[in-house]
């Protein structure tokens, strides 16, 4: 762990990994996009084992400017498939730091994921990898990479957004 | 569902509207399991899915469980996915490599890739008893008929009926022909992923959904105005126009008058063909290189030819919607009266720019992926409308009178007056109506 501190970096990539689900159960998007880098990422991929995002199909794998239009979309007067909204609530454990400096964190974490809709209940569990970047206030998301444990099964329905 | 089982075929289905039993029936589902998908060509994957010997994909025929493989001798077999001996099935996995041989995990019979039995244990315990290494009942049963159209490979459960081009016919055939002749060697390569979403309503309300040009612009209004939103954006930070797939997504939102002057066209055997509206031939330099290959390789006028084919999604009827100047596919595996899965794939153009290949990401990423901002609209029409024709009361029939009795048939060709002229959804019918009642 060059450059680390240990502990504390533990600490506060928690407390920020605890907000970000807070933060999307919550549907407080403006909050969501300001958790993001300019140039930062959301990538879920289609296999387990994919090196990259580019060029190659993938479950998510948006920037900010799409990750705003699906916003615009869900907020949509006439977005209909979120009438009712989904309600969604994650718990996210098993931190662990895989790599810190002065300037960025590399973790992975596990989650666990409800999600509830038209009366049925859906569930989704897998790990993630954060790339984080280390600003005056905490952290900004580089990238946040998101396997989750059916990537390659059938879905029922879809992922109306991130998870 | 209740309904009234004196109803005739003529009854349930008219010229103009369909009783809702046709839909949300389990006899009914069950009957159209035995006279449509049993009977006629299922989709079962593309020969690229299995490019070397050992090579397998699963999938469906109906509830049928099958197998696309490639043997040693470079054929591609479909095959019943099931072993002889017990019953069991012999790939569990979606694919995979079975190496020399299909090998049965539970008592270790062992199947070539066409299926013939390759060895079994202790065999002389059969002595006297079978013919096991020849005798045919012992080897894996291959589908009763299966044959392959510019590398898309397709099965019948029927021995008897039209051969694959007659079933195809002119209608059909276009949309290989479309998708492999936008490629300078005339051939698409699968992209090695499929996903499987799962619709919770009976399969003809998908495939009627694809040919519906009325639609698009009330369904996905939300997604339309989301993605004209953020090629402002897009512009006004960068000074850049937005990537292709913000188009691709606005373009849901055109105006009525536009949708309703594209044309479809319905074909014998149900094939459907609803034409495009996507300007996918921008002078950008990805074209003007596509456009430049496909001159070389076949000449000018016949790449103007191949390139102005404008086709928005080809319904092969019943198992498949081609999509060919996207290079996607999406097939149908009807799994219960309300539930259908669908098998999404798509292909890469030989020999055409990498740019070309990353539209046809781009559509499969924002029309046809989990995280679909456009599906996940149409999904949830798909089970309201299920949800409503399950039930018993509220009224009987599903209607398609737009524009009926007005449907042009020159040829054997059915052409409607507009483009959102129920006339898809009719002749679908027309083809359903056919196999239902024994025939095709």
């Amino acid at each position: 762990m060059a450059g680390g501190n240990g502990l504390d970096t533990q600490r506060a990539v928690e407390q920020f990994l605890y907000r970000q689900c807070e933060i999307l159960d919550g549907r407080r998007w403006d909050d969501w996009l300001a958790l993001f880098t300019e140039d930062g990422k959301y990538w879920m991929p289609a296999h387990e084992d994919q090196e990259t995002g580019e060029g190659l199909p993938n479950i998510f794998y948006e920037d900010n400017y799409l990750m705003d239009m699906r916003v615009r979309r869900l907020e949509h007067p006439y977005a209909h498939s979120q009438k009712p909204k989904n309600q969604m609530s994650h718990v996210v454990s098993n931190v662990i730091i895989e790599e810190e400096d002065d300037n960025a964190v590399i973790a992975r974490s596990k989650f666990q994921v409800v999600e509830y809709r038209n009366d049925d209940q859906r569930y989704f569990a897998g790990k993630y990898r954060h790339q984080l970047i280390r600003v005056d206030d905490g952290f900004r998301i580089k990238l946040q990479r998101v396997d989750i444990v059916n990537a390659e099964g059938p879905f029922e329905y879809v992922l109306q957004f991130w998870l | 569902m209740p309904y009234d089982q004196n109803l005739s075929m003529d009854q349930l289905v008219q010229p103009d509207r369909v009783h809702k039993a046709c839909y949300a029936d389990d006899d009914i589902f069950e009957q159209e399991l035995e006279n449509i998908f049993y009977k006629s060509w299922i989709y079962m994957g593309h020969e690229s899915q299995v490019p070397n010997p050992g090579d397998y994909w699963t999938t469906w025929i109906g509830k049928q469980r099958m197998i696309l493989s490639r043997g040693d001798d470079g054929q591609v077999h479909v095959l019943y996915n099931r072993c002889p001996h017990r019953g069991a099935l012999l790939c569990n996995a979606q694919h995979g490599n079975a190496g020399k041989a299909f090998r049965c995990p539970y008592h270790a019979w062992q199947f070539h890739m066409d299926g013939s039995v390759r060895q079994i244990p202790m065999k002389q315990g059969y002595d006297g008893t079978a013919d096991v290494l020849q005798d045919a009942e012992f080897a894996m049963k291959k589908a009763e008929r299966y044959d392959t159209y510019r590398g898309f490979v397709f099965a019948s459960l029927s021995a008897d009926g039209p051969d694959l081009l007659t079933w195809l016919g002119k209608g059909a055939k276009a949309a290989f022909d479309d998708i492999c002749n936008r490629s300078p060697e005339g051939e698409v390569e699968v992209v090695p992923n499929c996903f499987r979403i799962i619709q919770k309503s009976n399969w003809k309300i998908f495939l009627e959904n694809q040919l519906d040009a009325l639609h698009p612009s009330i369904t996905h209004h939300s997604t339309g105005d989301a993605a004209a939103e953020m090629q402002k954006v897009y512009k006004e930070r960068t000074g850049e126009d937005a990537p292709m797939g913000y188009q691709m997504l606005a373009d849901f939102t055109l105006p009525f008058e536009k949708w309703d002057s594209i044309s479809t066209y319905g074909y014998e055997y149900g094939h459907t063909v609803l034409g495009g509206y996507m300007g996918l031939r921008p002078r950008d330099p990805i074209t003007l290189d596509h456009e430049a290959g496909l001159a070389e390789a076949y000449g000018a006028e016949r790449m103007e030819e191949i390139l102005s084919t404008n086709v928005h999604h080809v319904l092969v009827y019943p198992c498949l919607s081609v999509q060919p100047p996207l290079q996607q596919l999406r097939a149908v595996r009807p799994l219960a009266a309300d539930r259908t899965l669908t098998e999404i794939w798509h292909f890469r153009l030989k020999g055409a720019p990498e740019g070309i290949y990353e539209r046809s990401l781009a559509y499969y990423y924002h029309v046809n992926s989990p995280s679909t901002m456009v599906n996940a609209d149409d999904l949830q029409n798909f089970y309201a409308c299920h949800e409503g024709l399950r039930q018993a009361g509220g009224g009987d029939w599903v209607s398609f009178h737009r524009n009926a009795g007005q449907d042009i048939t020159e040829d054997g060709v059915t052409t409607s007056v507009t483009g959102m002229s129920e006339q898809p959804m009719r002749n679908m019918f027309a083809a359903w109506k056919v196999y239902m009642s024994g025939g095709n």
